[in-house]
């Protein structure tokens, strides 16, 4: 049986949406092991954290359609549907980029060069710092829409979005450092691993990008 | 005068029929606010429930029930024929009880007082004649049922603004909340008890001077604000849960003034929508008794503990199980939003029942979430089910009657 009072609330986006990026950053999160697997050789334990990667990839695409079912044009919302919707895009993106660039590396297993190995596991770390960021920033969400997109909040929230930037200009920094070291050495290694080598660090790069994209996307919603 | 005692039984019969439904059923809208929210046990909301539904329809349930019983009707048409009367009622309580069967079962969104005051006028004007509903009265009822929820919206967000401007936007929310739920709780008290001693407790037989009333009304809403105000005192952060959630503590300050609020809800609604259950009881009682059509009898207490009664079983024998399902659907409702939708659609719904007019409870605290939810204070509200509500609405009112008229016919060719 219906009830008139119960129906008349659609089913909340906030606490699936701060579920959805905990698994984006889960993803992104298995990228080191993966790296320090690939680097060593290890290419069992590669494919085992490939794998795990996959697996929450499909999670997050589960849950993003899920909760793109549960947001129809009918619903009265705080936020416009539209900004929450492309919020959630971008952060599937970060799953997603945490699968393109494992695979890359998996299928080819594409040797990454030991004289920028040290080099690249930090490039690394620095977009799961940034999508870590992210993630905080999003878990805001439901205070944001207690407190009707104003006030304290609004002012610690954009704090922590300011620091999503600075990680990401940081990781902007770190890659140019990465693709100028790769340079200097790519004479030394097969022309085609090191076409996949820049590849893989562009990538990579990437993550940061849609990680600093949805500190864009959570900002919108605060103005 | 033995078809007397077979009109009276089988009206207290019907009556408590409805009531128990309504206690089933509707009060579960005005507790499940309070469960969602997590500030009440099922348990505790079923014994606040039980026991301010049960004071709302004796202290302040007078007034709609006079209505109900014969503020519909023009009484003069029928002085010749009190019989009429009877069966009239008889066939608006079984009609609105139907029609409500049928409604939850389809999942209609329909509001009792809607289904009530369709049938009686429906039997009025077909089983009688038009002259015989007092269509004036019936124009400030309907009225009455856009004016409530919009009252209710409008009070509920400026509540809501209220909450938002002076706490959760601060620096310091948790302070801020100590020092001001205390007052709100002081509102809630104040507007619900002055309300009731003005309007409600001259059908119980006290009359209290107006000074008085209002002394006595900031007395029982200062207690109750002290009273809350040393629990809300005895509240300590809690670091662990707040780090997930920054205004963990600071709701469960509202879940204090939460409790306060869904008394006034059960007592606002015990005050309204007893009356439908139990006025025509009375319009058959009262001329059941004399034998003629007394626009002046008093309203027997018996019958208005027979409303509250019947409220009180329908909860414990199904309302329980509503108030949990609805109570999880409406999370959304935490106690600082819950709050100001229950105080704004109570404080309404008591106004209406001093007045004496019948309005759809849950209808107002639809309007009340609304309300709060144009305050950017829910997070998602489906506007398809509120057009459902609008169009349920003006299905009701001929259902009820047609339904009604159909009684009328059969009770007047069957009952002596």
């Amino acid at each position: 049986m219906a009830n008139t009072l119960a129906n008349i609330f659609g089913k909340s986006p906030v606490r699936p949406l701060e579920k959805h990026i905990e698994i984006a950053h889960r993803c992104a999160r298995q990228l080191p092991a993966f790296f320090a697997a690939a680097i060593s050789g290890d290419w069992d334990k590669a494919s085992a954290v490939r794998g795990e990667i996959e697996s929450l990839e499909h999670k997050a695409d589960d849950l993003k359609k899920k909760i793109r079912l549960n947001l129809p044009k009918s619903l009265f919302m705080p936020v416009p549907r539209e900004d929450l919707l492309e919020l959630l895009l971008v952060q599937d993106k970060i799953a997603n980029r945490a699968k393109d660039v494992s695979g890359v590396v998996l299928g080819r297993k594409l040797q990454i060069p030991a004289a920028i190995a040290e080099q690249f596991l930090e490039f690394v770390d620095r977009n799961v710092d940034a999508t870590k960021q992210a993630r905080k920033s999003v878990r805001e969400l439901d205070e944001l829409f207690t407190t009707g997109f104003r006030g304290a909040e609004v002012d610690l929230v954009s704090g922590m979005i300011e620091e999503l930037d600075r990680i990401e200009t940081d990781t902007d920094d770190k890659q140019a450092a990465l693709r100028g070291a790769l340079y200097e050495i790519e004479k030394s290694l097969d022309p085609i691993d090191a076409m996949f080598m820049y590849q893989v660090i562009e990538l990579t790069g990437e993550i940061a990008d849609m990680a600093e994209r949805v500190g864009r996307r959570l900002e919108l919603l605060l103005s | 005068m033995e078809a007397e005692i077979v009109y009276i039984v089988l009206a207290a019969l019907f009556g408590i029929f409805m009531a128990w439904g309504i206690g089933a059923n509707d009060v579960a809208n005005a507790m499940a606010t309070s469960v969602g929210s997590r500030a009440l046990t099922i348990r505790q909301a079923i014994v606040v429930a039980a026991i301010f539904e049960f004071l709302g329809a004796v202290l302040a349930g007078g007034a709609v029930t006079t209505t109900i019983r014969k503020g519909i009707v023009d009484a003069d048409l029928l002085v010749g024929s009190p019989e009429l009367l009877i069966y009239g009622m008889l066939a608006s309580l079984l009609a609105a009880g139907t029609w409500l069967l049928i409604a939850s079962r389809n999942g209609w969104p329909v509001s009792t007082t809607h289904s009530i005051v369709g049938a009686i006028v429906g039997f009025a004007a077909v089983g009688i004649g038009t002259d015989a509903v007092q269509w004036g009265q019936v124009g400030t009822i309907v009225m009455s049922w856009i004016v409530s929820p919009l009252t209710a919206g409008f009070i509920a967000y400026l509540i809501y603004q209220s909450v938002l401007r002076l706490i959760l936007r601060q620096e310091d929310p948790l302070a801020n909340a100590k020092r001001y739920v205390p007052a709100y709780m002081f509102l809630a008290a104040f507007t619900i008890t002055l309300v009731t001693i003005l309007k409600g407790l001259t059908h119980v037989g006290l009359d209290i001077s107006l000074r008085d009333s209002y002394l006595l009304a900031i007395a029982i809403a200062g207690g109750i604000a002290l009273i809350g105000a040393l629990a809300i005192r005895r509240i300590q952060p809690d670091p662990k849960a707040e780090k997930a959630q920054h205004f963990y503590t600071v709701e469960r300050v509202f879940g204090v003034l939460m409790i306060v609020t869904a008394c006034g809800m059960a007592f606002a609604h015990g005050s309204n929508d007893v009356a439908n259950a139990i006025g025509p009881v009375a319009a058959v009682v009262g001329v059941a008794r004399t034998g003629e059509i007394a626009a002046t009898s008093a309203l027997p207490i018996w019958v208005l503990v027979l409303g509250g009664a019947g409220i009180v079983i329908g909860l414990a024998t199904f309302g329980r199980h509503v108030i949990a399902t609805v109570g999880k659907r409406i999370t959304q409702l935490t106690p600082s939003r819950g709050f100001a939708a229950e105080l704004a659609a109570a404080t309404t719904i008591v106004i209406a029942s001093g007045t004496g007019i019948p309005i759809s409870t849950t209808h107002t605290l639809v309007g009340a979430v609304l309300g709060v939810g144009l305050a950017r204070g829910i997070e998602a509200i489906d506007l398809r089910v509120v057009g459902r509500i609008l169009v349920s609405w003006v299905v009701t009112i001929p259902a009820g009657a047609f339904l009604a008229i159909v009684f009328y016919f059969i009770f007047r060719a069957v009952l002596p």
